[in-house]
């Protein structure tokens, strides 16, 4: 199993949820000091750097116009990093490629990545979430439409070394496309794609690229992992999965006691808690299809909306979004997880948000590295195919299994306060941490 | 109404008819048509009503290929051609006043006259601010109080709603979010066609609306030869819904005159 360090470079020092309709896309920029905020990048650059020298691998994402993650520019901050690191794999995921108006400038932004750090990118692709599509001015119908030819695009000119080629596709249109300079890895970088929704990950599963999923917890998951293991089989890459196909991303944290590990989980929290956001920017039309937004009008309740309202460390581990304790109670939660999903092997670890100060968010990562690392690998090697050994799969845990307040399709997307929404036609679903979904 | 579909360029459309005599497309606004509208009985006095709904809205189908109001002028241009229509009077509100404003551009001596009603269409104000509030980023109360004279009575309701009608509404609203995103609610180009018009066109507003200013539709009409505006008294963005018997009588002086 192979972890990674995630931050989404929050901006904490805001005024009082209840003085503002939403903490993104609209609340003015003077609630941002940018002394503060250059203080914080050197933190939260720290932090990568001490997870690189702890073995981990690093990962960061992109959001627009917020406060929860003020990296709008990701291939910038990969960037950095690239230079600041020296060994870890860069995840970026993702792109928001169906935001980006020139897929072949994403292909030369990660193909620079890419040599810069002599081949440690890892390239990842979403969907983006609804609050995206006002600051990126994107038509929020037709988002996976676009997303798929956008990243074919992209793989297209990475690939291609024989001079120029051209595309005349239904949403993107380019000649001469010749970039410069080519990926450093041949034929070209991994390519990660998020999804929350089993039908999103049939379509990522399809094409083999490797399948991210956020805090979707015990029972989504496992939908999500089955339908992209049958898509692959279906599309004739073979009986077996690599384990490496799949990741998947919960808060953790691990303390030397569990009472400080649930104080540094409890900070986490801020993830799941700090996203008020006006329904008009959580739910543009044409985002969620029409049957999800349907039960949305009956009354349907994304998940992770309803927890968010008491939320707490304890429900966080029931439910499988958070692996919080010591660093015994953390690789046992991580493995009645693993075990109950088929198997991953990436975790990515949300491991800094909100108010979990400097010291807290490394004394973290040390004891995730040095304590539960090791077991993992030990317990998970990369060479394990994903699926269940027997036909029966696990019983599921019933206390672990988040409820929505209506009864929902499983891949019924529902546009929760938190972002999150997928379907069989919209088949990208999102969380509020910068994936996206995509549909068919 | 009697109802029928008509498969134009791949895609299947659904169309209203009522009454007899002068020939009458009348488009519906963003939020769709229905045979029980209340303004449907009034307009129908000595006309033949035609009734289409928009590709993506109510019945009708949406091609992949469709994105763009200027496709859905093509596709009512050949609407007409099949239903051996040369000339018609045309109403539209809303978009469909822009649907209406945009086929007159490509073919003025297909229509006879025009009454144009709280359309969108044309971008005439000052860059840095919007022509038409954004009811994409406005709270939805907002733009229902933009929108009707009488907000608290045409409050959406999903309650009153069923199922099947709910999911109408929900896709009407993204196929016009698909149509009408970007540029926002105007094409840069039909304020330099405008001027092949050559229908009598007549501009009507309810004075109540907050999405289309009276400065707009003044604007707006300045750009049509010989153009009228008539303003309906209490009624917001849909006069047609709000004062059915006050928008026909208006729509129809016009018209019969």
């Amino acid at each position: 199993m192979q972890a990674w360090h995630f931050s989404e470079t929050a901006y904490p020092y805001l005024p009082p949820a209840e003085t503002y309709p939403s903490i993104r896309v609209s609340l003015p920029n003077r609630n941002y000091d940018p002394v503060k905020g250059a203080e914080l990048y050197d933190r939260y650059l720290q932090e990568w750097q001490i997870a690189d020298e702890e073995g981990l691998e690093v990962m960061l994402n992109e959001h627009h116009q917020t406060a929860t993650c003020v990296d709008p520019a990701a291939p910038l901050m990969l960037a950095a990093l690239a230079r600041l690191t020296s060994r870890a794999r860069l995840l970026i995921l993702g792109n928001p490629v169906a935001n980006r108006r020139q897929p072949v400038r994403v292909a030369e932004e990660m193909a620079l990545i890419d040599v810069l750090s002599k081949g440690r990118l890892e390239a990842g692709f979403v969907r983006g979430v609804p609050y995206e599509i006002s600051p990126a001015n994107s038509n929020p119908v037709r988002m996976g439409e676009r997303f798929w030819e956008a990243l074919e695009l992209i793989v297209r000119s990475w690939e291609g070394h024989d001079g120029p080629f051209s595309h005349e596709g239904r949403f993107f249109h380019h000649r001469n496309i010749n970039i410069w300079p080519r990926p450093y890895q041949a034929p070209h970088p991994p390519v990660w794609v998020s999804t929350t929704s089993p039908g999103g990950a049939a379509e990522v599963g399809a094409r083999g690229f490797i399948q991210a999923t956020f805090l979707t917890g015990y029972e989504a998951t496992r939908k999500i992992y089955d339908s992209y293991r049958a898509a692959w089989r279906k599309a004739g890459r073979g009986q077996d999965v690599p384990i490496n196909r799949l990741a998947y991303a919960a808060l953790v944290y691990v303390g030397d006691t569990e009472k400080e590990a649930h104080e540094g989980a409890e900070k986490l929290l801020w993830y799941v808690t700090a996203n008020k956001v006006a329904p008009q920017y959580a739910n543009p039309p044409g985002y969620s299809p029409v049957q999800a937004n349907l039960a949305m009008l009956r009354g349907a309740v994304h998940p992770l909306s309803s927890f968010a309202k008491g939320a707490s460390v304890e429900a966080a581990i029931r439910s499988g979004f958070m692996f919080a304790g010591t660093p015994d109670q953390v690789f046992h939660q991580i493995k009645r997880h693993y075990d109950y999903v088929g198997g991953y092997g990436h975790l990515l670890n949300m491991g800094q948000a909100g108010f979990l100060e400097h010291d807290d968010t490394v004394k973290g990562i040390r004891n995730f590295a040095r304590e539960v690392y090791p077991r993992l690998k030990e317990a998970f090697p990369g060479t394990a195919i994903s699926g269940f050994p027997t036909e029966v799969p696990p019983e599921p845990p019933e206390a672990h299994v988040l409820r929505s307040t209506t009864t929902l399709r499983s891949d019924g997307p529902l546009m929760p306060a938190l972002g999150g929404g997928v379907s069989a036609r919209e088949p990208f679903s999102v969380s509020q941490f910068g994936e996206g979904e995509t549909r068919a | 109404m009697q109802r029928s579909t008509i498969a134009i360029a791949g895609c299947e459309i659904e169309m209203h008819e009522q009454g007899a005599g002068t020939p009458t497309l009348f488009l519906h606004a963003g939020n769709g048509f229905r045979p029980d509208d209340p303004y449907v009985e009034a307009l129908t006095a000595g006309r033949r009503l035609i009734c289409p709904s928009h590709p993506g809205f109510g019945e009708s189908a949406l091609p992949d290929w469709l994105d763009c109001i200027d496709d859905i002028a093509h596709l009512y241009l050949e609407l007409m051609d099949r239903l051996g229509l040369t000339k018609v009077d045309i109403i539209g509100c809303s978009i469909g006043g822009w649907i209406a404003a945009d086929m007159a551009t490509k073919s003025p001596e297909r229509f006879g006259k025009m009454v144009l009603v709280g359309p969108g269409g044309v971008k005439t104000g000052p860059a840095d601010r919007l022509d038409i509030p954004d009811i994409f980023v406005l709270p939805a109360n907002e733009v229902t109080r933009l929108g009707f004279h009488d907000p608290v009575k045409w409050a959406f309701d999903p309650g009153k709603l069923s199922d099947a009608e709910l999911v109408v509404a929900l896709r009407n609203r993204e196929t016009l979010a698909l149509l009408v995103w970007e540029p926002y609610m105007h094409n840069p180009k039909l304020l330099h066609r405008l001027q092949r018009v050559t229908s009598p066109t007549l501009f009507m507003r309810g004075a109540s609306d907050g999405l289309i200013s009276a400065a707009y539709l003044e604007r707006y009409a300045a750009l049509v030869k010989g153009a009228s505006i008539v303003t309906i008294p209490e009624a917001g963005h849909m006069p047609h819904f709000e004062q059915p018997a006050a928008f026909a009588a208006a729509a129809l002086k016009f018209l019969d005159y």
